[in-house]
């Protein structure tokens, strides 16, 4: 019987050598952000724990409350740094040099095709798109691994989705996974894996294709995963190299005979940009249906949709045009390094000249932590992974999830907006 | 373990927003978080709820982020309980390394809100005093139990490493 590609690397990491139904199993590297380590690091003081299994395969990375939004933000800041210093963990990443971590992780190279990689996040599925078993995790998971290297795991079931056609313009990875959790629900792949194939995928770009793995955890999955190609191997050499783990490509596929728990068809001929409406990444409709949904904010960013390509097509809208003066427009890079790329290429210009404001890399507007929350009443289209109640703010405000180019169109409409309209 | 507790019900996809919302995830004190529980979606609840009372939810319970602050407040505001259809796959695997007990059943519209339960948990038998009706759980797999019997990941792995 053949394996997935995700059985293949979790039984290169068993530390038993063997597929059980569990797996204690070795992590290539583990990290978690300003939220979830100070945590995890408590955990670890009371556990008595007094050293760490390899500080070069740790990260923290100090993303969500940043910058520091008040007393207790900078605290927890202050407390990992503190700890990084005593345990000689030099992937510690303030502001300073910092960014939305499931984006500036794979910048800074510490992700590779074949790693086991565990981070207390739930957006660290994100990773899968490079080939990698990348599991979010929590607090005590992580504690854990930082003194053992180790992780327990379910051996998961694979379900494999094969996207086919010709996509329409104005229609990217995000849309492909809005109408995959739409059609299979937010509990639709629960402790399984989305694995992602077929010819559409093998023609999107690895952002789209991170954009589609960092949004299985919303339909209930382990991980999602993309085997890797070219274009895998490509991206990866245009940022820098910190861990070593990357396999032949030939090995880092699912064997012909691998066991599926089941395989999906999905046919995007037809298919129009997506949108989530309020309150579920389930709920999901065709951007055309929403026409008259009046907005007060938007925000493009994240660590779904913050990447230069999004804001690259976000930009190309807007270049010469006017926000509406009804709403507020906020982008925010997902990294510095983004950032700068946005300004060589004269995006931050188009921003600001249409009335958008820029807002550093961070987590914050996404989750409603800070630098971009809404009131009662108030309705916002994001580009974000989540539209429960009271995830951008006030428990009766409205969020809407969509790609960058339905963001910027309905920004220049101040309602939901095709981009057709806009071009 | 036997508890016993009046239970408080939720729907389907309760998610960890819902549980504990993002604002207030710079704490890592369980009481504090136990006091801003479910504000999101039931302003009331942590004035409703006494001691020991047990959540019964549908299906997905715990959905969205990782945040293990959000059994931390289950367990802050004095739930002894959590039973759901289906849990969320983060939610499930913090609550038992944390020791938040927790039961999946598959029929939880047999219980009413309210209703009086006294669960023995190693069983995973659910009395329901006020219906007067028995039920039986899933059976946690033998590897959770471990981590359930040692209360808890910590414990587990410092057992673990005195054996070996």
């Amino acid at each position: 019987m053949g394996l997935t590609l995700t059985e293949k690397v979790l039984l290169k990491h068993s530390l038993s050598g063997k597929l059980e139904d569990f797996i204690y199993a070795k992590v290539d590297f583990c990290f978690g952000n300003d939220i979830t380590a100070p945590l995890a690091v408590k955990t670890f003081k009371q556990a008595g724990f007094n050293s760490v299994f390899n500080p070069r395969r740790i990260g923290f990375i100090c993303d969500h409350f940043l910058p520091a939004r008040d007393l207790n933000a900078a605290n927890n800041v202050k407390f990992l740094k503190e700890f990084s210093k005593k345990f000689g963990i030099q992937n510690f990443f303030d502001i300073n040099n910092c960014g939305v971590e499931h984006v500036f992780l794979l910048e800074r190279g510490f992700i590779r095709p074949g790693n086991l990689v565990v981070g207390a996040d739930s957006h660290t599925c994100t990773f899968g798109a490079m080939g990698c078993a990348s599991f979010g995790v929590g607090s005590t998971d992580l504690a854990v691994a930082l003194k053992e290297g180790r992780v327990w795991l379910k051996v998961p079931k694979t379900v494999r989705f094969i996207y086919k056609g010709k996509l329409n313009k104005w229609v990217f990875g995000k849309d492909l996974i809005l109408s995959t959790i739409g059609r299979i629900g937010v509990d639709g792949a629960l402790y399984k894996v989305m694995e992602f194939a077929g010819p559409v995928i093998n023609k999107i770009s690895m952002e789209d294709r991170l954009t589609m793995t960092n949004m299985a955890v919303e339909a209930g999955a382990k991980t999602g995963i993309i085997e890797p190609d070219d274009k895998t191997f490509e991206y990866l050499k245009s940022h820098r190299s910190q861990v070593s783990g990357q396999r032949k490509k030939q090995d880092l596929k699912s064997d012909k005979d691998a066991k599926y728990e089941d395989v999906i068809e999905i046919d995007v001929n037809k298919m129009e940009p997506q949108v989530a409406c309020p309150h579920l990444p389930s709920n999901v409709k065709s951007v055309s249906a929403l026409k008259g949904v009046k907005l007060n904010q938007v925000f493009i960013g994240s660590c779904t949709n913050g990447r230069i390509s999004d804001l690259r097509v976000a930009a190309k809208l807007l270049r010469k045009k006017k926000i509406r003066k009804s709403l507020r427009a906020i982008v925010s890079p997902a990294t510095p390094d983004i950032y700068k790329q946005a300004e060589k290429e004269g995006l931050l210009k188009t921003f600001l000249e249409a009335g958008c404001v820029l807002c550093p890399p961070t987590c914050g507007p996404c989750l409603g932590g800070h630098a971009g929350i809404l009131d009662k009443g108030e309705v916002a289209i994001a580009t974000t992974n989540r539209n429960f109640v009271g995830r951008m703010g006030h428990p009766e405000s409205f969020v809407y999830l969509a790609n960058a180019a339905v963001a910027a169109a309905s920004a220049i409409k101040g309602r939901i907006a095709h981009p057709e309209e806009v071009v | 373990m036997v508890i016993k507790g009046k239970v408080y019900k939720f729907g389907d996809d309760i998610n960890t927003d819902d549980i504990i919302a993002a604002k207030y995830l710079d704490s890592q004190d369980s009481k504090f978080l136990g006091s801003c529980c479910m504000e999101n979606i039931d302003p009331l609840f942590v004035k409703k709820i006494k001691k020991g009372d047990i959540i019964v939810a549908g299906k997905n319970f715990g959905c969205g982020s990782s945040r293990e602050h959000a059994p931390l407040a289950i367990k802050g505001c004095g739930i002894s309980l959590v039973v759901a259809k289906s849990f969320a796959r983060i939610f499930y695997r913090n609550s038992i390394n944390i020791g938040l007990p927790i039961l999946t059943f598959k029929d939880t519209e047999k219980i009413n809100n309210q209703d009086l339960l006294k669960v023995d948990l190693r069983k995973g038998e659910i009395l329901n005093l006020t219906k007067k009706e028995k039920c039986f759980c899933e059976k946690f797999p033998l590897f959770m139990q471990e981590i359930i019997n040692s209360n808890g990941l910590i414990n587990w792995v410092k057992l673990n490493e005195s054996k070996t």
